[in-house]
């Protein structure tokens, strides 16, 4: 077992879901609460991800970082290395995919908050950061658990966007499913069977504590 | 402070479409303690939303003694937050994961933890909820939770008080106490306050200036034993008609 790979896939995983919810957040509550035609467009961007083949996106990401464009090289020149072909890289091209992951949930969430409470909390005066935080995100606590774990599988199972951006260097890139690739690659079936069965177990595990969590709150609800 | 001396008050010249509804009312309230009168559909809920500053009018002007809180010419709309206006609807929407006095303290946590302990058992006194102050909405009977919606509305001070159907999950003896007590604070406080209600009896046992409204439009305004007369004949009639055998 690769457990740098292991570990790298974890860490990417959990970098990538902090920063989804931190931009999901304010993200979704705005796409709810707020007013005005340009919304439309902010929505079909953050979920066109969704759609996007992978290898798509991480080409546009590797040429956008890359030293090709003013962005690539202004970044290379504030970090002192290009983005592409590094851990921060593959954060990037992470958070990117994985967004409407986190957006839909919490959208889906946050609209379901009665909108006579968001009124009531408003002539109360509270500025639209305390609604989202004091209403907003504990109505949908729910939603926001969804939306974290779907989004840390959804970049622990992540292929093409890092093999495109991030290319297989270890300890740096290779994550597992680049991994369970390579081994496939080799004939190497018993390493590959070990990698894919870490890869469905943590899966696995990670939904059911969500389901769980979803029957607890139904048990108290009855 | 709402000047009622001086005759400032309340002063609004609002015109709104919503889909098919059209409203177009020019007010001027004065009294402490004013009625919006009319049947469902008649624009009362529309027009105090207005006036609370959740929705906006497509054409109009709104102001509070000296202070201007809508003006679509300079397009100026103050927000709900900062109109010194409480509101309690039919439905409390109190927050669900918040205790009633946690409910209660929402809108002054700018105060200080004594000032503001002191203000919400002050509150849930006046509405008569003292007992509910730790229970979550879920466990609130209707009218418990209206109480509680009531004392919220009123522990940030605000200077005008709206009321839509406030107090109809109370029983008409509940309801009645309240509103008295609660017409004696709102004096020593000076607070102005709007009630909307489609109940003739509420407007006149209240005997307030009643504005009557029909279809979005002003019907009549004035005292109400004037404006509801109709109304009066009507229900006596009824009591007489029950009376008999």
């Amino acid at each position: 077992m690769d457990w740098q790979a292991f570990a790298l896939t974890l860490r990417l995983a959990t970098v990538t879901t902090a920063i989804l919810l931190a931009i999901a957040i304010p993200l979704a509550a705005l796409l709810v609460l707020g007013r005005g035609r340009w919304l439309a467009a902010v929505e079909a961007l953050a979920t066109l991800p969704l759609v996007l083949p992978p290898t798509v996106l991480g080409f546009f990401l590797l040429v956008l970082l890359g030293p090709r464009t003013a962005v690539g090289r202004g970044i290379a020149a504030l970090l002192g290395h290009p983005l592409a072909f590094s851990f921060s890289g593959l954060v990037v091209g992470s958070v990117i995919y994985s967004l409407p992951f986190a957006v839909q949930p919490l959208v889906a969430g946050f609209a379901a908050v009665p909108s006579s409470l968001v009124d009531a909390a408003r002539l109360l005066g509270a500025s639209p950061a305390r609604v989202v935080a004091s209403l907003l995100v504990p109505l949908a606590r729910r939603s926001l658990i969804t939306a974290a774990v779907l989004s840390f599988l959804h970049t622990v199972g992540e292929f093409g966007v890092v093999l495109m951006l991030g290319g297989d260097i270890p300890g740096s890139t290779r994550t597992l499913s680049i991994l369970l690739y390579n081994q496939v690659e080799n004939f190497d079936y018993a390493a590959a069977e070990r990698t894919a069965v870490v890869l469905l177990a943590l899966c696995a595990v990670a939904l059911a504590a969500v389901y769980s969590t979803a029957t607890q709150r139904g048990g108290r609800r009855a | 402070m709402p000047d009622s001396a001086s005759g400032l008050g309340l002063h609004f010249t609002l015109d709104a479409h919503r889909g098919s509804f059209h409203l177009q009312v020019e007010c001027r309230f004065t009294a402490a303690w004013t009625v919006i009168f009319g049947p469902s559909g008649s624009g009362k809920s529309t027009l105090l939303r207005l006036l609370a500053g959740l929705d906006e009018p497509t054409q109009g002007r709104v102001t509070l003694g000296a202070q201007i809180l809508t003006d679509t010419r300079h397009s100026i709309h103050v927000k709900p937050g900062e109109r010194h206006t409480g509101m309690v609807s039919q439905h409390p929407a109190l927050f669900p994961h918040l205790s009633a006095a946690q409910n209660v303290a929402y809108g002054i946590r700018t105060l200080d933890h004594a000032a503001r302990a002191r203000r919400v058992e002050e509150m849930l006194e006046l509405a008569g909820a003292t007992e509910l102050a730790a229970l979550r909405p879920a466990d609130l009977s209707g009218g418990q939770a209206q109480r509680v919606a009531l004392a919220r509305a009123l522990a940030p001070r605000p200077c005008l008080l709206l009321l839509d159907e406030p107090f109809s999950a109370l029983d008409g003896t509940a309801s009645d106490a309240l509103i008295e007590r609660l017409q004696v604070w709102l004096h020593a406080n000076r607070l102005q306050s709007i009630m909307a209600t489609h109940d003739a009896s509420d407007a006149l046992a209240l005997g307030a200036e009643v504005l009557l409204l029909h279809e979005g439009r002003q019907a009549a305004m004035g005292p109400a034993a004037e404006v509801l007369a109709g109304e009066r004949e009507r229900l006596l009639e009824r009591l007489q008609g029950e009376g008999r055998p």
